[in-house]
């Protein structure tokens, strides 16, 4: 396309991946003319631009704009989250940026910068590897998306969000805006004022989708904020895995990303959802994530968090149904500059639900970690568990963790564990494995990777690899 | 052939001086060992050439085949060849030992190589046997809840795996029980030939009836006050360091 004028405005990437998305080589942007464009701030106008652009139906369009009231009517959560959400300036944020076309059904149609991007991303050769489905947002837009056909006929539906409001009202109505209300937070109400793009999936009942549907975002454009919006309803005794990465290059001003993701297995039904994030060191990463399981259905979170300016989420499962099971696996690391605040949040609503959280933190530096958990059990209910254990690394004597957690429970039948540890990479175990050859950013690495590594061996193989290399180019930018 | 030179060395930790001009040159092929009472800087020596940076060097020099390492950092001075055989070696949780080594000889590549992993497990398992070391323990943690001897074990694996140029021994004895040492011992002697130099340091004159040393010397208060043959080791477990004391008083 002729009016894309791309160029290459940061330093090339450096190592080329062995396998997985290489998310360090995100550091890069091109210059795109944007055909749509709501400018800055956000009011009224912003969001009926925004509604308009989609041709939203009127309750949508009456949706967002109630969603905008309670933004605005909502203070910061600043009486117990960090003060360094006051430096947000939402006046300065781009709402809503669009080149206006519609997803590329196959790589050939996307455009030649566009394709660019992702092409330096991985995508879609991570879709040839083994995908069953990839959709890749572009700012606000999807600008790829593709369902292997073998899913497709099995009736799994798998598309951006304003597509799946279009095409399956009936089903997305139902349960938008049910598992995180619009007034949850300040951020989820924004994001229900100005949401685009994000992923919308039904699986239907019975279907097992045997290979993971993924999604990447991007955020390509300075001070602007991400706001995309997924949905995934499992169906009886269906079970899918869906996952998700995302970059952004370095700006000099910080960029906004805030998604609101709702999960709702029906009964017996498993959903797990993978996020491997590498955010630039500007980005306020603050998304809302949480998952409705009823009877018998298994809801797991595997969240890992590098980078980013500050990142705020716990994801949550409510465990609506009778022995229903719900899990959060979290690891952040937070170095020079970076807060990584990340947590579970774990609702019991019904007797013998389970859950699980572990949540592994890595600070480096100047970096700071906080762990906060909520676990709620009430009284009325019996034969509940959870077993929460939080460890936290310290790298170096002046990084910062700490540790919040919240567990409420009544009633004498439930069982209820916590443990939780700190430690520290002893300088003499550097020295050990520097004696043994490694550098000292390896030794820190490969310490790094230890800690962690009970975890990264649950998630599949391309993102435990791409986890590996993270945290390694991490650590070897670390070393003075 | 190698040489390990330590020149007229001198050592502090903080401003405390712990070794006080020491002067010593291992060739490949020999088996020195250094023995001596507490507290008289032997480890302080190993911890040095290794580039501990707890450990300063305020003069003398270590050449490495006529190069100081000085200059270079723990990593540099392991990849150039020398070898520590810890004393009290540390714990890396979550890290196996399959992927320690394999880390570690991955270090010394070149860029862009990749290590063959078939031919690196026939190397280890071969190591392993010869060690009596079984192969499950391959998965295990390095070091974590290994007991004393296990971890000495694991010690002179990474020293077969590496094939150092020089390797220095801190108290491989101390905490072994007498078939543990003797498995530690097989595993050094069957190190030991033209291409290994060996710098032993013990307490005690027990692990040198295993490991038969060219030359033995005496450290007392920082400096090498005494060298010889094995024969002076025997002297010294007759006599007790007091006759080394008494000596140097006499002297």
């Amino acid at each position: 396309m002729s009016n894309l004028n791309a160029t290459d405005t940061l330093e090339t990437v450096a190592a080329n991946p062995v396998e997985g998305i290489d998310q360090s080589s995100g550091n890069f942007s091109y210059d795109v003319k944007y055909e749509f464009d709501a400018g800055t701030g956000i009011n009224e106008r912003v969001v009926d631009y925004i509604s308009g652009v989609k041709k939203e139906a009127a309750w949508l369009r009456e949706f967002r704009q109630n969603a905008l009231k309670t933004f605005q009517a909502k203070p910061l959560p600043t009486h117990w989250a960090t003060r360094d959400l006051e430096a947000i300036n939402f006046d300065k944020i781009r709402y809503y940026l669009s080149s206006g076309q519609k997803p590329k059904r196959t790589w050939d149609e996307v455009p030649d910068d566009i394709k660019r991007t992702f092409e330096r991303l991985g995508i879609p050769e991570q879709e040839r590897k083994f995908l069953a489905g990839v959709e890749a947002q572009f700012d606000s837009e999807a600008a790829y998306s593709n369902i292997k056909e073998a899913v497709s006929k099995q009736g799994v539906i798998f598309v951006n969000s304003t597509e799946g409001l279009r095409e399956h009202p009936e089903i997305f109505r139902k349960w938008f805006g049910k598992v995180i209300p619009t007034g949850d937070n300040k951020f989820s109400a924004l994001n229900s004022a100005a949401f685009s793009g994000g992923s919308f999936i039904y699986v239907p009942p019975g279907v097992k989708v045997s290979h993971p549907l993924q999604a990447y975002f991007r955020i390509n454009a300075e001070n602007f904020g991400q706001f995309e919006r997924t949905l995934i309803i499992c169906d009886e005794g269906s079970e899918v895995t869906y996952m998700e990465g995302c970059t952004a290059p370095k700006f000099s001003t910080s960029t906004l990303h805030s998604a609101v993701v709702e999960l709702v297995a029906l009964k017996g039904a498993k959903i797990q959802y993978i996020t491997v994030q590498n955010w630039a060191s500007n980005v306020f990463n603050l998304v809302t994530k949480r998952g409705l399981a009823h009877e018998e259905a298994e809801i797991k979170w595997i969240d890992c968090n590098i980078g980013s300016r500050l990142t705020m989420k716990y994801p949550g499962v409510v465990l609506k149904g009778r022995k229903a099971r719900g899990e959060v696996i979290s690891i952040a690391l937070a170095n020079d500059g970076q807060h990584q605040d990340t947590g579970a949040k774990m609702i019991h609503a019904a007797d013998e639900t389970t859950s699980t959280i572990v949540a592994k933190s890595i600070s480096v530096g100047q970096g700071r970690s906080t762990y906060r958990g909520v676990v709620h059990i009430p009284r009325h209910l019996k034969g509940c568990k959870n077993n929460t254990e939080c460890d936290a690394l310290l790298i170096n004597s002046n990084s910062r963790t700490d540790t919040y957690p919240a567990i409420t429970v009544r009633g004498d039948r439930h069982a209820v564990q916590h443990e939780a540890s700190v430690s520290k990479v002893s300088e003499e175990q550097i020295f050990y494995l520097q004696q043994r050859g490694l550098t000292e950013g390896q030794a820190m690495s490969l310490s790094v990777n230890g800690f962690i590594n009970d975890l990264a061996r649950q998630f599949p193989m391309e993102y435990s690899v791409e986890l590996k290399r993270l945290i390694d180019l991490e650590m070897e930018g670390s070393v003075g | 052939m190698s040489s390990l030179e330590i020149k007229h060395l001198h050592v502090s930790i903080g401003d405390k001086e712990i070794v006080k001009g020491l002067t010593l040159t291992v060739q490949s092929g020999e088996v020195h060992a250094i023995m001596g009472p507490n507290g008289t800087g032997k480890s302080t020596l190993a911890k040095a050439i290794a580039g501990h940076p707890d450990y300063t060097i305020t003069s003398g020099d270590v050449l490495l085949d006529g190069t100081s390492i000085l200059e270079k950092e723990a990593d540099e001075r392991a990849r150039a060849g020398i070898f520590l055989a810890f004393q009290y070696p540390s714990e890396i949780p979550g890290v196996s030992i399959a992927n320690f080594l394999r880390a570690a000889l991955q270090a010394r590549m070149a860029e862009g190589e990749e290590i063959d992993a078939s031919g690196y497990y026939k190397q280890l398992y071969r190591e392993m046997d010869l060690l009596k070391i079984d192969r499950k323990f391959t998965a295990r943690s390095v070091n974590e809840g290994f007991s004393g001897g296990e971890k000495k074990r694991c010690e002179i694996l990474q020293m077969a795996m590496l094939r150092p140029k020089f390797s220095l021994m801190d108290e491989t004895d101390s905490g072994l029980d007498i078939d543990a040492l003797r498995i530690v011992a097989d595993g050094v002697n069957h190190l030991r030939g033209p291409e290994l130099g060996v710098l032993m340091i013990t307490h005690y004159q027990r692990l040198l009836s295993y490991i038969v040393p060219d030359f033995v010397h005496v450290m007392y208060d920082g400096r090498i006050v005494k060298s010889g043959d094995k024969s002076l080791a025997l002297e010294l477990e007759a006599k007790g360091y007091d006759w080394v004391k008494q000596e140097l008083v006499h002297a």
